[in-house]
């Protein structure tokens, strides 16, 4: 049989057509002609993005308008979607909200653009040296640090003796074991799960104690001096102290802060989420007079006890070199617009829209001034040792295989208690060295 | 097997029909063009992909070092079969896959034995055995990990205090496995049930009248004749078991050494955005597919479906 092409499936197909084609202008955007720049941020915190975006608009005075577009909330499959969609030549994409470890790969891979030096040398003035750190690569910077993030030391002070708490991890340590002979609260909470955050608490050991894991141009510095044994020693100390924490190998950010809120612990570190979430959880548990916890109603709760201190050194006399993160905003490679994608970093990272992250969101912003801002020390009662935090950071490697790296570290020092400082740093450096030239499986 | 069914038969065709009429010819022509948009989106959608992922394998190609992409030929399968994370994923995966479909077959007899003979509420019984089978995996499997984390679940109470065993090799696997046959064992079921189906009462009837009991029935009896239905449902579940990713993806995401291989490939593709190595172990996982579906035919080949001799005994 035979069908004879009738003007109906002319017209049909003509119809078909015209659909397809209306569809494919309307997925370019801009239908009223100016020039709109798609704003990519994750999910956590994308009001705050949104009403940046809308503040940003309305100053353009018609120059450009800026579209905030919601990322998944976890940062690899935030990654994972921006990756894709640059790498599929995705020309609706404009300014990248990036994790501070993504610069160097991003970067590398030719799907982020450097700033023109003069936006660089404006971003840079006024910025947090380390939040501005972790946005350069090779010298050049290829994202403008709009948030950033970093760690405490939280302790109890009703177990502290003479209720000051402890300068390095020496002391704490001693501090904990006295409370375990005590049979006293004595988990030290540190982030000891395989995951990202097991990677930035061995980065910050290290870079205390002078160590760094990979330099800039490549090569595998974990191996140089004592400073890899030392955060090894530290690790493993913390896991196997008398009195640890059973499911420390299990603990992330969040399962730490209900640690320390259930009253069991008597240290953690963590980032300052943890000052509102004690509020938020009644005060935590109800404690005896020993410091235990108890149902009974006492009167007395862990938040009435729970105090902040810089993070603990591992040298003493020498302050922490804390890991920072947050999130930094970077231009596209495929954007059509770069020159007023640049202009709009410059406004969404601005004074006012920090402030509105900070306040709003929970996250500390990267311009130094903000840090003098009544407002802003209103909302955050810790900011002082924040801001002293942030001033001693250190970075986290910075390498276009960051993620490699970060997967088999975590994967080598899970579970704490097994590490065996030399066996293990030697196995850290060989593997290390073959996620920075990418060979071979990442687990 | 269609596809070598096919070619003894085209070649006949002009020797059954020696001399064809110009009708016969147009209709011939006809039906390859009536084919052709079928196979050419066949071709796109599978054979394109699959030999885009042997070509990518071939190759060094991470996406973060656009400049170091060459040619390495067999190089990263050399990679991936001398690195321990494959071999343990690869372990992982086969455990899985036995003691899964293990579990799946007995207990799919069971209820197709049940649902077989139920006299009353005979619909009723088989859609309730066949909604787990209707629910999206990655739904239920957030129900379980719910149900197994400490806090939210309920499962999870039933433990001692502290106890978190989706964190654990052991005790995750034990939920995946769970899982994995709560979510299909419906599937076995049914296609069990079809088996049954061919099973004649009257040969049954006459075994009982020559005093076999139940169980010497269903050795004897039922199972071998079932074998064509069992082989079915075996083969089927293997295949499937061996490329579990949903389920583990949402349980565990494949920490504690609890990844299965298509674990190992998606971590390697999306997370490292490796592209040599990833597509190499997805052409290594549709190797290892393909050999098993290959011994399953070669072992128990006298009534693997498809092969002439089905039914010899």
């Amino acid at each position: 049989m035979r069908f004879p092409a009738g003007p109906r499936r002319r017209a049909a197909a003509l119809v078909g057509a015209a659909l397809v084609g209306a569809l494919t202008i309307a997925g370019c955007g801009s239908a009223d002609g100016g020039v709109v720049l798609r704003f990519y941020t994750p999910a956590d915190g994308a009001t705050q993005y949104a009403e940046a975006a809308a503040d940003c608009t309305t100053a353009a005075g018609g120059r450009y308008r800026i579209e905030q577009v919601t990322l998944p909330r976890q940062a690899d499959d935030q990654r994972l979607q921006l990756a894709r969609r640059i790498v599929g030549h995705d020309q609706t994409i404009d300014i990248l909200g990036m994790d501070v470890t993504w610069t160097a790969e991003f970067a590398e891979a030719g799907w982020i653009r450097p700033f023109p030096a003069r936006a660089a040398a404006e971003i840079r003035e006024g910025t947090l040296e380390a939040a501005y750190e972790t946005g350069t690569w090779q010298g050049q910077l290829y994202a403008a640090p709009l948030n950033t993030n970093t760690q405490l030391l939280w302790y109890r002070k009703d177990l502290m003796p003479g209720g000051q708490p402890p300068q390095t991890w020496d002391e704490l340590l001693g501090i904990a074991t006295g409370l375990a002979a005590q049979h006293r609260p004595a988990w030290i909470e540190v982030q000891g799960s395989q995951y990202e955050g097991l990677t930035v608490w061995f980065n910050t050991l290290l870079s205390s104690a002078g160590g760094q894991i990979v330099a800039e141009d490549g090569a595998v510095t974990l191996g140089q001096g004592d400073a890899a044994e030392q955060a090894l020693m530290i690790m493993r100390r913390v896991a196997t102290a008398p009195g640890a924490d059973p499911s420390l190998s299990q603990r992330d950010e969040g399962t730490n802060r209900l640690a320390m809120e259930s009253g069991q612990a008597a240290f953690m570190v963590n980032y300052p989420f943890v000052l509102p979430g004690i509020a938020e959880n009644k005060g935590g548990a109800f404690l005896d007079k020993n410091g235990n916890p108890t149902t009974q109603h006492t009167g007395r709760k862990v938040q009435g006890v729970f105090k902040w201190a810089p993070y603990p050194a591992v040298q003493p006399g020498r302050p922490a070199n804390v890991t920072i993160g947050g999130l930094n905003l970077a231009v596209s490679t495929t954007s059509r617009y770069p020159a007023q994608a640049v202009v709009a970093v410059q406004c969404l990272r601005n004074r006012a829209n920090q402030l509105r992250n900070a306040v709003e969101g929970g996250v500390p912003p990267t311009l130094e001034a903000l840090y003098t801002d009544p407002a802003f020390q209103r909302e955050y009662p810790a900011w002082r040792e924040i801001k002293q935090s942030l001033d001693t950071a250190s970075v986290r490697p910075k390498s276009p295989a960051y993620q490699s790296i970060s997967i088999v570290i975590s994967a080598l020092l899970n579970p704490p208690a097994e590490i065996d400082p030399p066996r293990t740093e030697a196995e850290l450096v060989r593997q290390v060295q073959r996620a920075v030239n990418s060979e071979g499986l990442v687990p | 097997m269609t596809a070598t069914t096919e070619a003894t038969r085209q070649p006949a065709a002009p020797l059954a029909v020696p001399r064809r009429t110009e009708g016969a010819r147009a209709e011939r022509r006809l039906a390859a063009l009536l084919c052709a948009p079928a196979v050419v989106v066949m071709l796109t959608v599978t054979a394109y992909p699959i030999g885009y992922a042997v070509w990518l394998s071939l190759l060094r190609y991470d996406l973060r070092f656009p400049n170091r992409q060459e040619f390495v030929g067999l190089g990263n399968y050399v990679a991936v079969l001398s690195d321990g994370y494959w071999w343990s994923a690869f372990g992982v995966t086969l455990a899985i896959t036995v003691i899964s479909v293990a579990i799946e077959l007995v207990l799919g007899l069971a209820l197709a034995l049940i649902m077989h003979r139920t006299l009353v509420g005979r619909g009723t019984v088989r859609t309730v055995v066949l909604i787990p089978y209707g629910i999206v995996t990655v739904a239920a499997a957030f129900s379980w990990v719910y149900a197994w984390t400490p806090g939210t679940g309920y499962l999870a109470n039933l433990l001692p205090e502290g106890s978190a065993p989706l964190t654990e090799q052991i005790p995750a696997l034990g939920i995946v496995v769970l899982a994995e046959v709560w979510k299909t064992t419906p599937f076995m079921a049914l296609l069990l049930l079809a088996g049954l189906a061919l099973v004649p009462d009257d040969l049954l009837r006459a075994a009982q009248v020559d005093g076999a009991g139940p169980w010497q029935r269903l050795t004897r009896i039922i199972l071998p004749m079932m074998k064509p239905a069992i082989l079915v449902a075996l083969l089927f579940r293997t295949l499937d078991a061996f490329r579990i990713f949903d389920n583990i993806y949402v349980l565990t995401k494949g920490n504690n050494g609890t990844g299965s291989v298509s674990i190992l490939g998606y971590d390697n593709l999306f997370k490292a955005f490796n592209l040599g190595i990833g597509s190499a172990i997805s052409i290594l996982i549709f190797l290892c597919v393909a050999v098993i579906a290959f011994l399953f035919i070669k072992l128990f080949g006298t009534a693997a479906p498809g092969s002439d001799t089905e039914g010899r005994r």
